[in-house]
């Protein structure tokens, strides 16, 4: 696997998120929780696709701000009774620099 | 092997649904508390005990009622003996014993023993074929029996009768439903609907004998029952008789045991009974001198035990208001509160025998306490609303009788009758759910609250406008297991038990300025709550406390964050302000070069008099902004809970009939609001004289213009609810338009919740409450209108602060090379 530094941990607010842009594959969304946790999904809802990056991080979920359905940032599952799955991708915090795993 | 800490231990006897709602709602709250054990004499898991008479129609079977499978209480940890009658409460030693010697012991033990339908003390009683209605084995034996037999007999014109008597003509038999009462449904109905149901009933192929005692029953040559022998001689044939005469809790073995009880399990507010390590729930109890039979307020004290389980120590029962629901297909019935009206009350009724509507309203000291609707009842839970909220009337007086939807709900108003509707009818327009997928949501996952049918279905999900009608689906599906909380009562999300008053007082009160210190103070359940409380709380913090508390970004949506609109494909909409709907060649010049700069694929004249640029990236909005900015243009808040636009005519300055100067007083109105966040949007009109061509009759604050001054209008809305705005007072002056207008929005800002639009806030508070504080109170107004003016002042523009305080970058993406 190639860990791919992304941007320092500061750089992503918390309880907020930062777009990563493929040049394939579409955009990944790496979040940060209240924690300093950080997870990276998919930036593309299971519902009709709209950009989690955008959405409001609260616990280990986000709203997709197009039409509320919750994703559990930890497994990529939206959260019951809605059902569907978002893409994960592998991503690690060392000594305040995020990176990920491409 | 090391053994786990010991947990202690509690026994639940009765597994029902007000007993399992309990363990439900603890372990919500404190999963990890106890071991527990459940004992039920009933061989199944719990399942809904409400759902029985569709079971008994044949509209649904058993499978689909049981509320919580035995895998349930697997994956809890739950120790569940089916079966097992528990015979004996040990309370010296806590210990609880089974019929069959099974034996538990318990540091705490909950009774939820529920009840038995009550048996007529007659001759007779006992014969096979006469049996109570209350369990599957009932349900089954009569459904065995509409299958080999005739002749039914239903003694009892109560709900639950009507509900049996209903199901075993649906399975083929020839039904009479005797009655001791001078009506049917005496408890919930006054006599002219009584005498409706009666008849639409008769219509549907039952029998009736009303005010008749039953004597005895008469034993058939095969030992079966054979017949029902009345007091004045009459005889009729009976193959099965159900008594539905009702129910009595089932105390006696608390009573064995030595607890306090008369009629019931006497409990106080914590629903404790007199030994403090046993608590009761349900149909067994007796609080404060009342036995409910209706799972709503069961569920109720389900809350308030699983709390004191917990050793929270918070919240107390102190009783519940009814409402009645007929769960008879094709037969729409409400009742609620005091329906029967007496000394000190008024009534309002409307009564068209032929249309098969009745309604009736009781009244007291101008709050509505009671009422019974018969063929149309879709403002049931309006009405009940409005009841238990014992919000003051005397405004809509008038028209209350016609329902909460007399004015519009466009796209709603034909489709009132919730139960005449077919199962393909479209309920919910902007989710496409029809009423069948609502009702099988509610049966099969076994929904009791809107919320959980919002969950589910998605039905009132988006613009909420058929909440109602959804309401009423839910009622008339579950019957009587459907009540609305206060609405100072319902908690904000699933985070609290709060309401948003609570919070609002809390913020106000006890001085928090930070979203961190509202989740301490009132300990909410999640560590930084969610997408509907904190943008809540935000806007609580920041309007309560202007200039002080600081406004957290990521508690905002975020159109409030990007400073636009997000459109479906993820890019954006910018709106420039055009103060009162004034633009200038120069504006117009620099919006065209931008569009052009930035590939605006669709540019758009919005309702609010401005112009939309749609289909923007993100990473341009910075550079679309500072070009705007250049040339004098700042944000429109088209995104915004906040003040969007101020629409105007040409008034007096071009028009030929105008009166007051329109474009100045909005320009005016507008500046002032500038960067005003609210609950909800804001929008305001101006109209130059009372041809109105503004449409200030359906803005939050309209304002029209004659020739003595001006006339202000409050509370409309052209959107979800159609509302035509209600006349507030008449001004002389602009500085008065802006006093006045300004002090009521600054109150709307205080007092209304978030997401409440200006309409739904004054539906609740009600227009003479308004009127005092911002008519007659003219300190209180000035007042109001300082606290405005104070929190407004030195608005920034958010695109410019945006642009130059905020780290840019966040809206630029990172780009990963291949």
């Amino acid at each position: 696997m190639d860990w791919k530094l992304i941007c320092k941990l500061d750089d992503i607010p918390p309880l907020g998120s930062r777009v990563v842009q493929r040049v394939s594959g579409g955009d990944i969304a790496i979040f940060r929780t209240s924690d300093d946790a950080v997870f990276a999904l998919h930036d593309k809802c299971p519902h009709k696709g709209g950009p989690l990056s955008q959405g409001i991080v609260h616990g280990r979920k986000v709203t997709c701000p197009l039409h509320g359905w919750n994703i559990g940032l930890e497994d990529g599952q939206a959260v019951a009774p809605d059902v569907g799955s978002c893409g994960q991708f592998a991503v690690k915090v060392e000594a305040g620099e995020v990176f990920l795993a491409v | 092997m090391s053994k786990p800490l010991v947990k202690p231990r509690l026994v639940l006897i009765g597994n029902g649904m007000a007993g399992v709602r309990t363990i439900e709602e603890l372990l919500k709250i404190k999963p990890d508390h106890y071991d527990i054990t459940i004992f039920g004499a009933e061989p199944h898991p719990n399942y809904n005990r409400i759902l029985l008479s569709p079971v008994l129609a044949g509209e649904m079977t058993i499978q689909e009622i049981v509320l919580n499978e035995l895998d349930w209480y697997k994956a809890h940890g739950i120790t569940l003996h089916t079966g097992k009658q528990v015979v004996k409460i040990d309370r010296v030693n806590r210990k609880v014993i089974a019929d069959d010697g099974t034996e538990e012991y318990y540091d705490r033990l909950l009774i939820a023993t529920g009840s038995t339908p009550f048996m007529l003390p007659i001759p007779g009683n006992d014969l096979p074929g006469v049996i109570g209605y209350r369990d599957i084995k009932d349900t089954d034996e009569m459904i065995e029996a509409a299958r080999l037999h005739k002749h039914a007999v239903v003694i009892g014109g109560g709900l639950l009768g009507l509900e049996a008597a209903n199901g075993l003509k649906l399975r083929g038999m020839d039904v009479t439903v005797v009655h001791i009462g001078p009506w049917l449904l005496e408890r919930q109905l006054d006599e002219v609907a009584g005498k409706m149901l009666q008849k639409s009933l008769e219509d549907k192929g039952l029998k009736f004998l009303l005010q008749k005692q039953t004597e005895m029953l008469v034993q058939g040559e095969s030992g079966r029952v054979a017949a029902v022998r009345f007091k004045d001689g009459m005889q009729i044939p009976a193959d099965l008789v159900v008594m539905a005469a009702g129910i009595r809790p089932n105390y006696a073995l608390a009573e064995q045991s030595g607890i306090y009880c008369n009629r019931g399990i006497v409990v106080n507010d914590t629903m404790q009974t007199y030994d403090p390590k046993i608590y009761a729930v349900g149909e067994c109890v007796s609080h404060r001198g009342i036995a409910y039979g209706l799972v709503a307020p069961l569920f109720e004290q389900a809350k308030v035990a699983a709390n004191h389980l917990a050793n929270y120590g918070i919240g107390r029962y102190t009783g519940s208001v009814t409402s009645t629901k007929l769960k008879v297909t094709g037969i729409d019935l409400f009742s609620a509160g005091d329906y029967m009206g007496g000394e000190g009350t008024e009534e309002i009724l409307l009564n068209d025998p032929h249309g098969g509507v009745y309604k009736k309203l009781v009244i007291k000291d101008n709050k509505l306490v009671g009422g019974v609707m018969y063929g149309d009842t879709a403002d049931g839970p309006w009405y009940f609303q409005l009841l238990k909220d014992g919000r003051d009337i005397h405004d809509i007086r008038d028209s209350l009788i016609f329902g909460q939807s007399l004015v519009g709900d466009v796209g709603h108003a034909g489709n009132s009758k919730a139960a005449m509707m077919a199962d393909s009818a479209e309920v919910c327009g902007c989710n496409g759910v029809t009423k069948g997928t609502i009702v099988k949501a509610i049966k099969e996952q076994g929904l009791f609250t809107l919320d959980e049918v919002k969950k589910h279905t998605k039905a009132a999900s988006s613009c909420g406008s058929c909440a109602g009608l959804v309401e009423q689906i839910l009622a008339s599906t579950i019957g009587g297991a459907y009540t609305p909380a206060a609405s100072d009562k319902k908690p904000v999300c699933a985070c609290t038990d709060h309401s948003h008053k609570d919070v609002r007082t809390a913020i106000r009160e006890r001085h928090l300025t930070s979203k961190e210190a509202v989740f301490a103070a009132l300990e909410w359940k999640t560590p930084n709550g969610c997408e509907k409380c904190r943008p809540a709380i935000n806007y609580y913090l920041i309007s309560t406390w202007p200039h002080e508390a600081k406004d957290d970004p990521q508690s905002r949506f975020i159109n409030e964050r990007a400073h636009a609109n997000i459109q479906k494909d993820g890019t954006y909409s910018v709106v420039p302000r055009m103060w009162g709907g004034l633009t200038t060649p120069a504006e117009l010049r620099a919006i065209a070069d931008a569009a052009e700069k930035y590939n605006v694929p669709t540019v758009k004249v919005t309702g609010g008099q401005r112009i939309d640029l749609l289909g923007i990236r993100k990473e341009d909005l910075p550079g679309i902004w500072a070009d705007l900015n250049a040339a004098g243009m700042v944000s429109g808040h088209a995104y915004g809970k906040s003040i969007r636009t101020v629409k105007t005519c040409v008034g007096k300055e071009h028009c030929r009939f105008g009166t007051q100067l329109a474009m100045d007083m909005g320009v005016k109105l507008e500046k002032m609001l500038f960067d005003m966040y609210a609950p909800h949007k804001v929008k305001l009109a101006v109209s130059g004289c009372p041809r109105n061509c503004a449409e200030a009759g359906i803005k939050d604050v309209g304002v029209i213009g004659v020739d003595s001054g001006y006339e202000l209008y409050v509370g409309g809305n052209g959107g979800i609810k159609t509302e035509v705005a209600q006349f507030l007072c008449k001004v002389t002056s602009d500085e008065d338009v802006m006093e006045y207008s300004g002090a009521f929005l600054e109150l709307y800002r205080q007092e209304g919740w978030y997401l409440e639009r200006t309409c739904h806030w004054l539906e609740r508070v009600g227009l003479d409450y308004v009127k005092g504080r911002i008519v007659e109170d003219d300190e209180g107004r000035k007042a109001l209108y300082a606290q405005l003016r104070a929190a407004l002042k030195d608005a920034k523009d958010p695109w410019a602060s945006s642009r130059e305080a905020q780290p840019v970058k966040q809206f630029i993406p990172i780009k990963l090379e291949a």
